[in-house]
């Protein structure tokens, strides 16, 4: 029925020869040239590296209603823990009758673009999560210099104020794998190990530098949060390795139930915490094999950066005077996980 | 087949009209010419913004980075082979940059030497162990891939302390290098960043290679026919490794693009976008046979992919649909190329 593939793919040179470029004898010269012209056209206008951000300085307020807020996450499209940023964004958007539109990538330069998208789109507010601060510098600069008021959510508090956002939301990620360390050391654990899931995650880096020194010395596993076979039996491949080990300090939420089973079937005696919370932590935290989760309270670095946004455009209002405002740790364990287990299950915790 | 079919439209049009037609329906980057004016009429109806110079450099900036990769894995795919290295060449060259700039207070051009020392030899390596094993280049560069992201979180780490480069702004070399690689240019409202420059520019370049050049006859050769080729004297080993060192060299150039504009790079940067190079060159009319594809297709499959991928938040939809959209976009691009190609096919007969 149809034809051999090889018969016109092969040959080509007579083709290409008849070819609409191969007729003119200046288009080859122009062609050859192209490089070149274009390379001039450049050089005629072109500016240093982020050249075209004039100051960092917020732009001359003036009070206005707050109609529409970008949110630009570094979330994975997907991660449960952003999906409840994400309800927190929106119910805000809700409450206050502003339009919020929520987008994430993982890919610092991904994420740089989608910030330069919604200043495009003349947002009146903006929200970033800043987990490569230096990759969306330009672009949160640009916004400020637009005059669109940006609240830095999550990661980048040490650099939200410098690129002259209007405050920070979040968790300092050090302070809280401190404070998850010391509470480990204060339990009567000896000997750590921190699971660290996603290679290149400078807050899980953080997390675990932090817990590292509120515990005293800890080891580091690295796992692929993406293959949960991969996860479980490196976490009893390492428990089965070192039987001194007696804790487990795993800072996500997928992870903490995989290291639980791992636990139990290295036939260990570790005890497992973790960072973050899901329905499994919840029951886990429930039936006691999971000793404490730390609690970021991600719902309101969804929601308070709208409110912030909201009192800065009507009434030039700021929160928390140049200092981030903190949405954690709190510490959720056996105490306090029955009043929190529903709003877990409703996704706003 | 029967010529049934192809005997209606003869009648209908003048016999000099259709053979320019048919001329033009033959090459292969028609499809993904129509798939971007379909996408670009599209979002410019469906949005008030995307036809605005913000707009415009938006997604012309994202289309840039992904162009210059697709350019070089289109010409490699014309040549009968794969790179899956690609990705992640882009992190490596950044990261050896960053790491020679910053860590060891090297001038950033000499890093920048080092980095392209170090993609053409890997570029060179994968060629050469191709045909000398004669291996499927998939399975060869895969190896290659995994070796680049182990290697680039080692090394990062083992270097750093953490999972990130940065602070190469206040490196050496820093302002020149980056009116290179990050600058940008006014051309009315729109900032068109370097990167949508060097886009173009090695479009240009690539496109002439493959189509006036003697070496751009080698890559169809080789591609299209091994056997024959090396019958009628084509240096396929020297072709093929040369096409090899093309891909990581383009690696080299959004590495630095991408290191200068952001200050910095993350260990896991770039994996996965390997997949996105070749469907740019898909989509541009590239078969996965080899022997057979455009460069300027590949660079518009790219700009598809840009408009659509800032399109769609652009139009403000729900971020959690934007995969699908892709999808379908992806598989009616190559829908639409297949039949143009079934139709070339008779054509030529």
């Amino acid at each position: 029925m149809s034809a051999n593939p090889r018969s016109w793919r092969w040959p080509h040179r007579p083709d290409r020869a008849r070819s609409p470029l191969a007729r003119s004898a200046f288009r080859p010269r122009l062609l050859r040239l192209s490089p070149w012209l274009a390379a001039a056209v450049v050089l005629a206008a072109c500016s240093g590296p982020g050249a075209d951000v004039t100051g960092t300085t917020q732009a001359p307020a003036a009070v206005g209603t707050l109609k529409s807020v970008a949110v630009v996450t570094h979330g994975s499209p997907g991660d449960a823990f952003w999906n409840v940023v994400k309800n927190g964004a929106e119910s805000a958007g809700k409450d206050l009758g502003v339009r919020v539109e929520y987008n994430s990538s993982g890919d610092p330069t991904q994420q740089a673009k989608l910030i330069d998208n919604a200043v495009a789109q003349g947002v009146d507010g903006l929200v970033v999560s800043m987990a490569n601060p230096d990759a969306l510098k330009p672009s949160v600069e640009k916004a400020v210099a637009a005059g669109i008021p940006v609240v830095t959510i999550n990661s980048g508090e040490a650099e939200s104020v410098q690129f002259g956002a209007l405050g920070h939301v979040g968790q300092s990620e050090r302070m809280a794998g401190e404070s998850a360390g010391k509470r480990l050391a204060a339990a009567g654990k000896h000997k750590m190990l921190c699971v660290i899931h996603e290679a290149g995650n400078v807050g899980a880096n953080d997390r675990c530098a932090g817990a590292t020194q509120g515990f005293g010395t800890a080891t580091t596993l690295q796992v692929d949060i993406n293959n949960p076979t991969d996860v479980q039996s490196r976490i009893k491949g390492a428990l089965e390795a070192d039987r001194s080990l007696d804790a487990v300090l795993t800072l996500n939420s997928q992870i903490a139930a995989r290291a639980v089973d791992a636990v139990k079937e290295s036939g260990s005696q570790a005890t497992v915490a973790t960072f973050d919370l899901n329905s499994d932590v919840v029951s886990a935290i429930r039936a006691g094999t999971l000793l404490f989760a730390v609690d970021q309270q991600q719902y309101e670095q969804g929601y308070l950066p709208v409110v912030m946004l909201k009192l800065y455009k009507s009434n030039l209002n700021s929160v928390g005077g140049g200092h981030p405002v903190q949405t954690g740790p709190a510490f959720v364990d056996k105490s306090n996980v029955e009043a929190i287990a529903a709003l877990v299950g409703q996704g706003t915790r | 087949m029967t010529a049934t079919t192809t005997t209606e439209p003869a009648a209908a049009t003048p016999p000099d009209r259709l053979a320019i037609l048919n001329r033009l329906v033959a090459r292969p980057e028609v499809g993904a010419l129509l798939g971007a004016v379909v996408v670009f009429v599209f979002f410019t109806i469906v949005t008030t913004k995307f036809l605005k110079p913000l707009g415009i450099s938006t997604w012309l900036d994202d289309a840039s980075t992904l162009g210059i990769m697709a350019v070089a894995v289109a010409l490699l795919m014309i040549g009968g082979e794969f790179d899956l290295s690609t990705g992640v060449m882009t992190a490596s060259t950044a990261l050896i940059t960053g790491l020679l700039a910053v860590h060891a207070g090297w001038n950033i051009w000499l890093g920048l030497a080092v980095s392209l020392l170090f993609a053409l030899t890997v570029g060179a390596l994968n060629g050469w162990v191709v045909m000398r094993t004669g291996l499927p280049s998939f399975i060869v560069t895969l190896g290659t891939f995994l070796a680049l992201q182990g290697l680039n979180l080692g090394v990062t780490r083992w270097a750093t302390g953490t999972v990130q480069v940065s602070g190469v702004r206040s490196a050496g070399g820093y302002q020149s290098a980056g009116w290179v690689f990050a600058s940008t240019t006014k051309i009315g409202n729109a900032t068109i960043q370097a990167s949508v420059v060097w886009w173009i520019v090695v479009t240009v370049i690539a496109a002439i290679v493959l189509v006036r050049t003697r070496f751009g006859n080698w890559i169809f050769a080789v591609g299209g026919a091994l056997p024959t080729a090396r019958a009628v004297g084509v240096p396929a080993t020297r072709t093929k490794i040369l096409l090899f060192m093309t891909t990581a060299f383009a690696g080299w150039i959004v590495g630095a693009c991408n290191l200068l504009r952001f200050a910095g790079v993350q260990a896991n940067q770039g994996v996965g976008l390997e997949f996105q190079y070749i469907i740019a060159a898909v989509i541009g009319g590239c078969l996965l046979t080899g022997g057979f594809g455009s460069v300027v297709g590949a660079a518009i499959g790219a700009l598809i992919f840009g408009m659509a991928r800032q399109g769609i938040v652009l139009a403000g939809w729900n971020s959690d649909w934007f995969m699908l959209f892709l999808g379908v976009l992806l598989f009616s691009a190559v829908l639409v190329n297949n039949a143009f190609k079934k139709r070339a096919e008779r054509v030529r007969r």
